[in-house]
C-alpha cells in the first residue's frame, strides 16, 4: 500500500489530529476490554492493528511504534530500518539508495513532520527498537503501560495524602 | 592557533598517548582529539583494509600518510565488500603508534558484537570511533548476506556514550573500566533539503558525536550554506567538522561515482573541468588541493578528511601543496 503510505505523509497534519484524538480512546477501550476479557482478545486485537496500520502505513509490526515522531512515516520501511535517518546514501532525487524506485522513507518523514504541529518530535533520538516486541501489538503494550503508570501515580498520590 | 601541542616531544613508547592539554573535556587520550582541541586544522585520511592476512600490507598503506595525517580511518567493510576487519587494522596501527579511527558499521553486527568490539578496541589502544549506518549488503560482493542493522548510527553513538560516560553496557551491567573513546559520525550535506541536514547534524551531536566527517564535498556553495546554518545554531562549538574531500582520477570515474556510489554529488562544472584538462588525473588532484584550501576558509570547519581510494600515494603531496597544515608535521611513528 505504497500509495496510501505516501498519502499519510502528505496529510500528516490531518493524521496527527486523528491520531491525537483517537489514541486515548483506543487505549481506554483496550483497557476496558482487558478488564472484561483478560488477554483472550489479544490475538484478534493484534490482527486488527496489523491490518489497519499495515494498510495505512505499511506497518511492519515492530511493536515499538514511533509514527507520531516520524512524520507519520513508518521507519521500518527503510531497508536499513534506520530510526534516526536518513543515512548518507539518499539519491539526489530524494529516493532510496537500496530501492531506487522508492522515495527515501526519511526524506518523507522530514517533509511529513514539517506539516505536523509537533514537528520538533522528529529531532528526538529514537533508540533502536526492542526486538522482543516484534510482531506484538504496540496498542496493547501502551494500554498496559498507561494502566500501570496510572496505578503508580494514584498510589503515590494516595501515599502523599 | 595553539602552539602548545608542538612543544611536546614525540613519545618514547610507540602507542602511548600524548599528555593531555590544559583543555576541558578530553574524552580520550588520543592524538587526534588533541590536535582538534588544540585548535589545529586537522587532516585525516583512510585506508582500505587489505584482502589479506598480512599485517605488513596495513603498515605499507599507513606509511603513505606519514607526516600529513593526524588520524587514519580504518573502513569497516566499505561498500559492503569484505576486507580485513577494522578492529584488527586499528589494533595493528595503534600498536606502532598511529592514531586510527575505528569505523563501526551497523550492517554486520548487532549490539552485543558492537559493544564487545568497542571494549576490545579500546583495550588495544584505539581512541577514536566513527559510527556509521553502513552501505546495504546489496551494494557489495556478498549481496546474499543477511543485513543486520540492529542499531543505526545515532543509536550506536548513544551506545558508545553510555559505555564511556556511565561505564555500563546497554543492559545496565557495569564495566570495570569504561572505554575512553572520542566518538564521531558522518553527515552527507548534499541530501535535500539542507534544513533537514542541519537538524540531522544536531541530532547526531545530541546523541554524542563530537567530530563529524562529511561525505565528499565537491559542491562548495551547498557546503557553505550548511556550515553557515551549523555555525548559527552553535553546532560547531559542540563538534569538530571535518569536510570530506576527494580526488577524481578522470571525468569517467567522476561520472561513475556519481551514478553508482549512493550519496555522492558531483556538480557538472567539476566534470566539465576534468574533461577539458589534458592530464585528467593531475587536474583531479589540483581540484582536490583547491577544495582543501576552500574548506579551510569556511567558518566552522576544523579539518579535512581526504578520501583517495587507489590514489593514496598522492595524498601527502596534495596535503603539502595545499598548505592546510600551516607547516605543521603530523606526528607519525617514523618520527621516532
Amino acid at each position: 500500500m505504497y500509495r496510501l503510505r505516501r498519502f499519510a505523509t502528505r496529510h500528516a497534519r490531518a493524521y496527527e489530529v486523528v491520531y491525537n484524538a483517537s489514541s486515548p480512546l483506543i487505549l481506554r477501550l483496550l483497557r476496558g476490554l482487558n478488564k472484561v476479557f483478560g488477554t483472550r482478545l489479544d490475538t484478534p486485537i493484534t490482527w486488527l492493528e496489523a491490518k489497519a496500520k499495515g494498510a495505512l502505513f505499511d506497518c511492519q509490526m515492530c511493536g515499538n511504534c514511533v509514527l507520531s515522531s516520524t512524520g507519520m512515516t513508518c521507519p521500518m520501511n527503510c531497508p536499513k530500518t534506520i530510526r534516526n535517518g536518513p543515512c548518507g546514501g539518499v539519491r539526489a532525487n530524494g529516493n532510496c539508495e537500496v530501492k531506487p524506485d522508492m522515495k527515501c522513507v526519511w526524506v518523507e518523514a522530514w517533509s511529513g513532520s514539517q506539516r505536523m504541529k509537533h514537528s520538533q518530535e522528529i529531532e528526538l533520538v529514537q533508540f533502536a527498537p526492542n526486538h522482543q516486541h516484534k510482531g506484538s501489538s504496540a496498542w496493547i503494550r501502551l494500554s498496559k503501560e498507561n494502566a500501570q503508570a496510572k496505578l503508580k501515580s494514584s498510589s503515590s498520590s494516595e501515599a502523599q495524602q | 592557533m595553539n602552539a602548545e601541542l608542538d612543544q611536546y616531544p614525540p613519545v618514547d613508547n610507540p602507542g602511548s598517548p600524548l599528555p593531555e592539554l590544559e583543555v576541558e573535556g578530553h574524552r580520550s587520550e588520543g592524538r587526534f582529539e588533541h590536535v582538534l582541541r588544540a585548535g589545529h586544522f586537522a587532516v585525516t585520511s583512510e585506508i582500505a583494509p587489505p584482502d589479506s592476512a598480512d599485517a605488513e600490507q596495513v603498515y605499507e598503506r599507513a606509511r603513505l600518510f606519514d607526516g600529513v595525517c593526524d588520524a587514519i580511518n580504518a573502513t569497516d567493510g566499505s561498500g559492503a565488500n569484505c576486507h580485513m576487519s577494522s578492529v584488527a587494522v586499528c589494533a595493528l596501527l595503534s600498536h606502532v603508534g598511529y592514531s586510527p579511527i575505528l569505523q563501526i558499521s551497523c550492517r554486520d553486527k548487532n549490539r552485543i558484537a558492537i559493544q564487545g568490539d568497542v571494549l576490545g578496541a579500546a583495550a588495544m589502544g584505539v581512541c577514536n570511533v566513527l559510527a556509521l549506518s553502513g552501505d546495504d549488503v546489496s551494494a557489495g560482493d556478498h549481496p546474499e548476506a543477511k543485513p543486520v542493522f540492529d542499531l543505526d548510527s545515532v543509536s550506536l553513538l548513544t551506545t558508545i556514550k553510555t559505555m564511556r560516560d556511565e561505564s555500563r553496557f546497554l543492559s545496565g551491567r557495569k564495566l570495570d573500566k569504561a572505554p575512553r573513546v572520542f566518538a564521531g559520525s558522518t553527515i552527507n550535506p548534499f541530501v535535500p533539503p539542507v534544513e533537514s541536514r542541519v537538524r540531522q547534524l544536531h541530532k547526531k551531536i545530541n546523541a554524542g558525536a563530537e567530530f563529524i566527517q562529511t561525505q565528499y564535498c565537491f559542491d562548495m556553495p551547498v557546503m557553505r550554506e550548511m556550515m553557515q546554518r551549523a555555525v548559527d545554531m552553535g553546532l560547531t562549538e559542540k563538534a569538530y567538522i571535518l569536510a570530506g574531500v576527494g580526488t577524481l582520477a578522470s571525468a569517467k570515474t567522476a561520472r561513475w561515482l556519481r551514478s553508482n556510489v549512493p550519496g555522492v554529488h558531483i556538480p557538472d562544472e567539476i566534470i566539465a573541468r576534468l574533461e577539458g584538462a589534458k592530464n585528467q588525473k593531475a587536474e583531479g588532484q589540483k581540484i582536490c588541493v583547491e577544495l582543501m584550501q576552500q574548506c579551510k576558509e569556511i567558518e566552522g570547519i576544523s579539518g579535512v578528511h581526504v578520501m583517495a581510494y587507489r590514489q593514496e600515494q598522492f595524498v601527502a603531496q596534495m596535503v603539502e601543496e595545499s598548505g592546510v597544515l600551516d607547516g605543521r608535521r603530523a606526528w607519525a611513528p617514523s618520527d621516532l
